[in-house]
């Protein structure tokens, strides 16, 4: 018994494709979208940690403060803002704007670049706000 | 020319008017998201540190709270959704099923503590 229907149309193969920056802004989108559920372990590692009590919370503390986890934190929050800045153009796209050549590769350029800002201007905050707290 | 499958034609049930629910939970879930995790990034930049007190104190107050459970909650079935679409494009036959299986009880589980601590911490249980 088949159920498939030769008559359908088909997109044509991935691969035919010339190369364009805006196919890696895409898949990048899904990649960054993959990585953050893994990133959610270690949000609701820290909220339990946070529950757990003082003891569990500075246990905690130590692993986010290890230079591994600092680099995958550095590493979520671009995946978030992008995700975040790609997912806003996903979300005008569905509403049936922005699809003109030009207005589509520039908003993926944006896209790109105001993640990037945001996340050192994330971290420098951040970085201020805890060396300021210290002294 | 019809594009349905024989089986389609046989059955003649149509659509089941569900295709596109999936579809508009991830962007609805999407701005919800944009709005909680702005709250969440500004909230972080604004702490005093991120000391046991601070932060229990800080996460207690009922609109923080409550925004964190909703931050928790929506992230939980955002990342669902989408892992959901990724293994169901990448990944075929019996291990589709069991990797679809392994990830919904993964996001439940996660939904189900975060909410749990997101509470504890709101209610002072672990004082």
């Amino acid at each position: 018994m088949s159920t498939s229907n030769p008559a359908r149309p088909l997109s044509p193969h991935l691969g035919i494709y010339r190369w364009l920056y805006t196919i890696t802004l895409s898949i990048l989108h899904r990649i960054t979208g993959v990585a953050l559920s893994i990133g959610l372990l270690l949000f609701v590692y820290w909220l339990l940690a946070l529950a757990a009590g003082e003891a569990a919370y500075s246990a905690a503390q130590e692993v986010f403060a290890h230079p591994l986890t600092r680099i995958a934190l550095l590493g979520f929050s671009f995946a978030f803002f992008y995700h975040l800045m790609n997912g806003v153009r996903h979300l005008i796209w569905d509403a049936g704007w922005g699809f003109e050549r030009r207005t589509a590769r520039l908003s993926g350029w944006a896209a790109f670049l105001i993640a990037v800002a945001l996340t050192i201007v994330f971290w420098a905050l951040l970085s201020l706000r805890l060396a300021g707290s210290a002294s | 020319m019809s594009l349905r499958t024989p089986m389609g034609r046989v059955l003649g049930l149509g659509s089941a008017k569900e295709g596109a629910g999936h579809w508009w939970s991830q962007r609805v879930s999407a701005v919800a998201l944009v709005l909680l995790t702005l709250w969440f990034v500004v909230a972080l930049l604004r702490l005093d540190g991120f000391e046991y007190e601070t932060l229990t104190a800080w996460a207690a107050a009922p609109m923080n709270a409550a925004l964190l459970l909703l931050l928790t909650v929506v992230l939980v079935y955002h990342s669902m959704l989408g892992v959901q679409v990724v293994v169901e494009d990448y990944v075929h036959g019996a291990a589709k099923i069991v990797t679809l299986v392994f990830s919904t009880f993964v996001h439940v589980a996660l939904g189900a503590l975060g909410a749990l601590a997101v509470l504890r911490i709101a209610f002072g249980g672990a004082a």
